[in-house]
């Protein structure tokens, strides 16, 4: 390897090298550097290497498709509020479940490395420490979005095909969108749990948080608010601001799928900078 | 070269380290010593920029770490034993590690054989013993072929053979040329391994000496000396500065204030047999403690 030498000078004091050792060997200081490429590398590695992570995604594949597959053997019309909605829904509704899951790979992906300590060798190895959060952030996002797109495209035409009758296509009006924004949405949990994990450093106060964000949140806030608030805030929240393009046609409770976009992905950026902040802020 | 210049870092209204400096040279193993809850981690831990100081700052080769274009080839530490995700390899591990800086796959195998882990290399490190933890963390400090290296109670953990492993590894190391700067509450290891000692208790600067200057800091060095005839021995020997008392059994004296060599001859000189003479040099741990205990009675409480 060109990039590796023995024997490059290297200013040492007057003594003698003892030559037996293998530290003699010196790496070559040009070819070494932090560079974001490089940290990405080092992530993907970290996260590749857990057999736990892959299981998870697996597992999360397979309920998606299996749970899909079970609302669409069930499926009959009668049920509809909205013939256009449904048939497309329905098989997708398996990704409300995997939310969860999700979120807590994202969550680990940042947590555990405080926990077990790992961080002080991962920022002593990138100082400057916001590689790091952009490199998991980049390696999970990729990771999560190449197992859950083909899974719901996949789960899309099991879906169909277990329902019959008069199919909807990839090629409706808006399938494709809530086809492809259910693994959007499934990402977007993914980075938010990440962030979560930065923030609180603890795995189970941070799937807390998600919990409650994304399951509980929605129905307090039924309880606790007045009528008029709810409909203007409940759409607001990242589960709310999904199903806004996760659905064909989003009713008046939701944002339109463009907004939805939009408010979902400023949660996102919102709990990534805030873990920034926090990243370059505190103690290791 | 580590300097570390009137470094201070407050939690709340504990002091942790309070205005530090010392500087670590090259070429030696320089000893962090000092009780536990001394300051010692969290001086290393401010050193390698994890830990923000309150106040005063450390620079690595003149510059804080996180302005150095390769932070791996400047420092390499060893913080924690076993901080390192259980379900990875060591290979993975520290795979993951080099990747960051640029190093070179072959280089993780070389660091792997040189700490002896290389048929364990895949491996889950979750299994691993503390000291195969510790080697492992050694490896990660090796990794970047640093010409600093930074061991937080390194020797925690590892068998005797262990031991004398690491002891040789950082005397080659610091022959070499390099920086080697290894924190310990044991004195006694310290006195076996390192040449130059920073002493540190609550947080403040108590000595920064050399191994050999603190065996003669303390001054109750005596000779034993065992004698048929202890009365003429005493006649013979007292004198100003001298003190002589009887231990133990009943012709043996502890004579301060004269070395070995001056009462053997004077012994000789008046015909008094001698049947031994034991220097009793005070031991690195007695100067440590008294040293430590001296300096953490000026200490104010914190505030």
């Amino acid at each position: 390897m060109p990039s590796y030498t023995e024997e490059i000078a290297v200013p040492v004091s007057a003594r003698d090298i003892s030559p037996a050792t293998v530290a003699n060997k010196r790496l070559d200081p040009r070819t070494l550097g932090v560079t974001f490429p490089r940290v990405v590398h080092s992530e993907w590695v970290k996260f590749s290497s857990l057999r736990s992570n892959w299981m998870t995604l697996l597992l999360t594949a397979v309920g998606i498709l299996v749970f899909g597959a079970i609302y669409s053997a069930v499926y009959t019309p009668e049920d509809d509020y909205d013939l256009f909605s449904n048939p497309i829904t329905v098989p997708l509704t398996g990704y409300v479940l995997a939310q969860i899951i999700i979120g807590i790979v994202g969550v680990l992906a940042f947590s555990s490395e405080f926990v077990n300590g790992m961080i002080r060798s991962t920022f002593a190895a990138v100082p400057k420490r916001l590689p790091v959060l952009g490199a998991k952030a980049l390696v999970l996002a990729v990771t999560t979005a190449a197992i859950t797109v083909p899974t719901m495209i996949g789960t899309f035409f099991i879906g169909q095909a277990l329902i019959g009758g008069d199919n909807a296509s990839l090629t409706d009006h808006g399938v494709l969108r809530v086809v492809l924004g259910s693994a959007g949405y499934l990402t977007s949990v993914a980075l938010l749990g990440l962030g979560l994990g930065a923030v609180v450093r603890q795995a189970a106060s941070a799937i807390g948080i998600i919990v409650v964000l994304l399951f509980l949140a929605p129905q307090l806030a039924g309880f606790l608010l007045p009528a008029s608030i709810q409909d203007s805030l409940l759409k607001y929240l990242p589960s709310n601001a999904g199903e806004a393009f996760t659905t064909v046609n989003p009713g008046a409770t939701l944002l339109s799928p463009l907004m939805g976009a939009v408010v979902l992905t400023g949660w996102v950026v919102v709990t990534l900078g805030f873990a920034a902040f926090l990243l370059k802020r505190r103690d290791a | 070269m580590i300097i570390v210049e009137t470094i201070t870092k407050r939690y709340g209204d504990i002091v942790a380290v309070d205005s530090l400096s010392f500087t670590v040279q090259p070429g030696v193993i320089t000893g962090f010593l000092g009780p536990n809850g001394a300051g010692k981690s969290t001086t290393m831990r401010m050193i390698m920029g994890l830990d923000s100081a309150t106040s005063g700052h450390a620079t690595i080769n003149g510059k804080s770490l996180a302005d150095h274009r390769a932070p791996l080839h400047e420092v390499g530490a060893l913080l924690e034993a076993r901080a390192i995700h259980p379900d990875r390899s060591a290979f993975d591990h520290l795979s993951a590690m080099a990747a960051t800086n640029g190093i070179p796959t072959q280089r993780v195998h070389e660091v792997l054989d040189q700490v002896g882990l290389a048929s364990v290399a895949k491996k889950r490190t979750g299994a691993f013993s503390l000291g195969m933890g510790q080697r492992l963390g050694i490896a990660g400090a090796l990794l970047g072929d640093p010409n600093i290296i930074i061991l937080d109670e390194p020797v925690n953990g590892l068998d005797p053979e262990g031991i004398v492993w690491i002891r040789t590894l950082l005397k080659d190391l610091a022959d070499q040329g390099r920086t080697v700067f290894v924190s310990s509450h044991l004195i006694s290891e310290m006195g076996l391994m390192a040449e130059h000692l920073i002493v540190i208790g609550k947080g403040r600067l108590i000595a920064d000496t050399t191994v050999a200057e603190l065996r003669r800091m303390d001054g109750d060095n005596s000779v034993e000396v065992d004698t048929p005839n202890p009365q003429a021995l005493t006649q013979v020997l007292l004198e100003d500065g001298v003190s002589i008392d009887t231990i133990g059994e009943p012709y043996v004296l502890r004579v301060r204030g004269l070395l070995a060599a001056e009462i053997g001859d004077r012994a000789l000189a008046a015909g008094i047999p001698v049947h031994s003479l034991i220097p009793r040099e005070s031991s690195l741990e007695q100067a440590f403690m008294k040293l430590t205990r001296d300096a953490i009675e000026y200490q104010p409480v914190a505030v």
